[in-house]
Formats: structure tokens, sequence, C-alpha cells
């Protein structure tokens, strides 16, 4: 608990409860704030409402039925939790993929990242009273769920992906889609910034709100668009690419002061960036032989019902994956990928059986909030507001 | 600043730390330390002022449970040196009648959360930490459900029949 403002003066003190449901906090978090008016003096967060016990379910499911879980942690950018667990089950096998599924899992994952900052952004702007951009922004995060149906068939909890690539192509019309969002979406993102950027009363309502030093962001573990508005430019897509990032040509933005308006700016700025390497990787795909989406492992890659039935080694494979038979390596795995909030973690330890022995989410969301009560003691109610929608915490990932 | 390879810092651990390396290991490229709950708060804050590796950085912490060692509970922390563009991880192993093990929120005050996530699920007491309390899970549950023996599902339960499928 944080506390402010301890003078023997007599103070009348009033207990708020905001939350655990209130219509500003946009998931399920309870905060138990002392108020000396309109100013907080301390705050107590309640976490956990939602909490599902994703690492012990983990324990006791094969790998590749986890991909549900990790669905369900970041929920408004569900397919980079999924190729992050991917990626980790594959750095555990030592599974080498063509690149042309590196690059669509590129696509993939910076479509939901734009996704995701779109709907921080836009929730940003309805908290600091200007709604019109969350409406305009929303129907393109409407256009990108369109193309995760057209990739999975699935829009918000995407389930998409296979341990070594993807259930099945990309088909011509999801190509399309994505073609039309490059070209669509540049337009309504300027719109959306000209509303914004330079908009007198939305830089002085965030400006100076809930600022952070860099040090505090490292001593707090922050990554992601938090730690690089307080002025630090790491990103695990550049610092350990996986999924062949290294191929692709974006900046990393970094802000200044770190509060509210600097976080605003960085996710925009990455939305730019994200849409520049989804352009490369469209450029890239076109070099690399047509209809290969998954590696050759048919040990760990279910073939297709067709073949289970007509052909008696795939009806082998697929008996041995899903009854458990295949060997597994005993070994531990750190895998990280940068999430929408931060550096999203996978720690694996496997004991050779067909699910982890542990399996440990390292959440940026969890980790970010807990510096939440002393950004906002000292400051107004409505700033609180502010700066958690600005952190972006969401609830799934906060509880896991 | 020039390139340091995980011996490099394994060499520098051990001059300092002589004999406190209990088993040391590389899986997957990532150096992987176990050490005992005396030392493991002593390196932490050796790696994080130490100019040249500088692990700054302090990624997670964890508990894991193996129940059929001598010494059950372990805490697992991962370090990273983004000066290095390293990560380290340090493990330490405590016995299940007193899983007790100094605090690392005075280096890292995002330690916080992490230590209390893993009292929560394990029961591993981090000493000198401001408050630990439960945090995902109620105040007043007594177990500590990421520990093996805890089911994932009461067992009296009848109308399931997994015999033939799941672990």
């Amino acid at each position: 608990m944080t506390t402010f403002l301890e003078d023997s003066e007599q103070r009348d003190i009033t207990t708020l409860n905001l939350g655990p449901t209130h219509p500003a906090t946009h998931g399920v978090f309870q905060n138990i704030l002392k108020m000396d008016g309109e100013r907080i003096v301390s705050a107590d967060p309640t976490i956990g409402y939602i909490h599902r016990a994703f690492e012990k379910i983990a324990e006791h499911r094969p790998f590749y039925q986890i991909t549900p879980l990790t669905d369900r942690l970041n929920y408004c950018s569900a397919p980079i939790n999924n190729m992050g667990w991917h990626m980790t089950v594959e750095k555990m096998l030592g599974l080498e993929l063509p690149k042309r599924v590196d690059y669509m899992r590129v696509i993939v994952m910076e479509l939901s990242r734009i996704a995701d900052h779109l709907i921080c952004n836009g929730i940003l702007g309805v908290d600091s009273g200007a709604y019109s951009g969350f409406l305009y922004l929303f129907e393109e995060r409407e256009k990108i769920y369109d193309i995760f149906e057209e990739i999975c068939g699935a829009r918000l909890t995407t389930n998409i992906g296979r341990i070594g690539g993807f259930e099945r192509d990309f088909s011509e019309k999801a190509f399309d889609r994505i073609r039309q969002f490059i070209k669509e979406f540049p337009p309504v993102m300027k719109d959306f910034e000209n509303l914004f950027n330079r908009n007198r009363i939305f830089i002085d309502r965030c400006t100076g709100v809930s600022p952070i030093t860099v040090e505090q962001a490292l001593g707090y573990s922050w990554t992601g668009p938090l730690l690089r508005a307080a002025g630090l430019d790491y990103d695990v897509r550049v610092l350990e690419p996986y999924s062949s990032y290294e191929d692709f040509e974006f900046e990393v933005p970094v802000g200044t002061s770190g509060d509210c308006y600097d976080r605003f700016i960085v996710r925009n700025e990455e939305i730019w960036q994200s849409l520049r390497i989804i352009e490369q990787a469209m450029e890239k795909l076109k070099k690399e032989p047509e209809g290969v989406f998954h590696a050759d492992v048919p040990e760990y890659y279910l073939p297709p019902k067709q073949e289970v039935y007509n052909n008696m080694e795939a009806l082998i494979y697929h008996f041995k994956i899903v009854m458990g038979e295949v060997e597994n390596p005993a070994t531990e795995v750190y895998h990280a990928v940068e999430g929408a909030n931060g550096e999203l973690g996978f720690y694996l330890i496997t004991d050779g059986g067909r699910s982890p022995f542990r399996l440990h989410f390292r959440r940026p969301s969890f980790i970010n909030y807990q510096a939440f009560p002393d950004l906002i003691v000292g400051g107004l109610l409505s700033d609180a507001i502010l700066t958690m929608s600005s952190m972006n915490v969401i609830a799934g990932e906060l509880d896991a | 600043m020039g390139i340091i390879t995980n011996q490099g810092i394994l060499d520098k651990l051990n001059a300092r730390f002589p004999n406190a390396m209990l088993e040391v290991s590389e899986p997957k490229g990532l150096l992987t330390i176990t050490t005992d709950r005396e030392t493991l708060p002593k390196i932490v804050a050796y790696l994080k002022e130490d100019a040249s590796l500088a692990f700054r950085f302090l990624t997670d912490i964890t508990g894991v449970h193996y129940p059929e060692q001598e010494l059950p509970l372990g805490v697992v922390c991962h370090l990273q040196s983004m000066a290095l563009n390293r990560r380290i991880r340090l493990k330490a192993f405590l016995p299940l009648n007193n899983p007790r093990i100094s605090t690392l929120t005075h280096l890292f005050p995002g330690a916080n959360w992490m230590e209390r996530e893993t009292y929560d699920f394990f029961g591993i007491i981090f000493e000198g930490h401001p408050d630990l309390r439960r945090i995902l899970n109620m105040d007043d549950m007594v177990a500590f459900p990421m520990r093996k023996e805890f089911p994932l599902e009461d067992p009296n339960r009848r109308d399931k029949n997994d015999d033939f499928f799941g672990r």
C-alpha cells in the first residue's frame, strides 16, 4: 500500500471502492482508494477475480492443447500468445521452420499487435472524453478480425496455428483481405492521428499524467510500449529475434517522459511500424515456394484427415500424436516474444511426458500493473482512470 | 563492451562465490545455475552491481515443485543483461518444512508481485518482503495449489471418467 500526505492536520479522508466492476476500468480490477477530495492518498489493488489456474491446467494437457489457454491470456491479441507458445514448444523440440511459415506468422502477429494497440489507444480516447476516434478504429479492428476468421475460422480467441506451422494455408481471399487492409487502413489511421496527436484538449489532458523514469520502469520490470515510452528502446523482436524478425526493416519508437501522451504516441508509431513489417512480409512471401505452411515434422504435426483414413504411415503418426506416444526431450526452455504489452515469456520444464512438467507465463500486464498504485497516488481520480487505460492492463493476462 | 560468453559469466561467479555453484547447465543456450538459498540473493545482487555484467533487469521469479527430491521446492529467477543481451537462470531449492529465502524486493521493486505469486502458489516464504499476502487466490485458502499433490479437480467427482486419457 502506498501512502501520500501524512500530515498531522485533520483531513477528511473518504474510502472509495473503484471496481471490481466499473465502467471506467475495462475489466475486473478492484482498487480501494483513500481519497482526500479529488486526490488519491493511498491505493490498494486487489486482483485475481478471473484467475483460471492456467498453469495448473497446462500441467495436465498435451502440448498441442494448450493454445486455448494462451488464447485467453491477452485476448485482445490472442495470436501473439499462440505463436509464442508454438515457438516455445518448437524451441524445446529443436524444430526448424520454413521461412514462409515464419513470414506468415509475422503477418498474423503484427496484425494482432495493431488490433491490440487500436483498442488501447481508442479506449484512451474514450476515457479522456473523445469518443469518435474509438469508432473510427473499431471498424478497422473488425477488418483485422475478418482476416483472422478467413485464416483460422475464429475471430477473438483464435487458437491459430499448430506446433510446426499453421493448420492450413492462407486462402487467396485471406491474402486479398490483408492487401486490402494495408491499402485502406493508413488513411483511417491518419484521420485518427489528426484527431488526437495535436489536439490541444487531448495533449493538456494526457501530458504529465503518471510520468515515469527509465530507472523506475526498469526496476518495476516494465517492458513493451510502457518501457519504450519512458525512453528505453528494448524490444524482444530486435534483441532476440524470433520467427525471422531479423529479416525485417523497422524502427523501435521511444518516448521521453513515459507519461500517458508518450505511451499513446509510441503505440501509434508502433502501429505504423507493424504495417511496414506486414508490407515487407507480403513482399517476401512472393519469393517463397507456394503451398508450404508447416514444417515437415510428421512426429509432431497432425496429418490431414484424408491421409489418416487412406495412408498407413499417417494413421500411425496420428495415433502417436493423439495418444502422446511421441518422445519429447526432458529440458527447460524460456522463450520470450514481444507481446502487445511487453515481453511475454513462456518458461517450460518438461520431463519427457506428453504435457509440461511446469509451465509459467511471464505476463507483462501482471508485472506492469504492480506499479499502478505508485503511479496514481498523489494524482487525481480522473488521472487514475487515464493511467489505467494507457497501461492497457488486460484482465485475462493479469490473472491468468 | 566486449562479448562475454556464458563461460565468462560463470568464471566470474566462481571467482566471487567459490563452491556455491551446485549445478551448472546450459539448456538451449541459457546459463542455468543451481545454488543454495543463502547465496542466491547475493549472486543476484552481485550480477546487478557488477558493471561489466549489469544484469539490471529481473525478468521473472517463479517456483517449481519436484515432490521426489530431497529439497522439493525450487525458486527460479530469470535475469537479463540488456547491455550484454544475455539471460541467466538462477535456482535455489528449499525444504518443504521450512521454505524460506530472502526477498529480492530491495534490489528490484518489481519482484514484489512475482514473489507474492510464488508464495500464493507454492508457499515459499520470502523473508523481508514488505507485503507477503496471497495475490491471485482468495485469502482464506489453506493449500498451495501449484504443488504437485494438489489435485486439478475435486477427486470425489463421479461424473467424469478419464482412465484412458489425460496424464
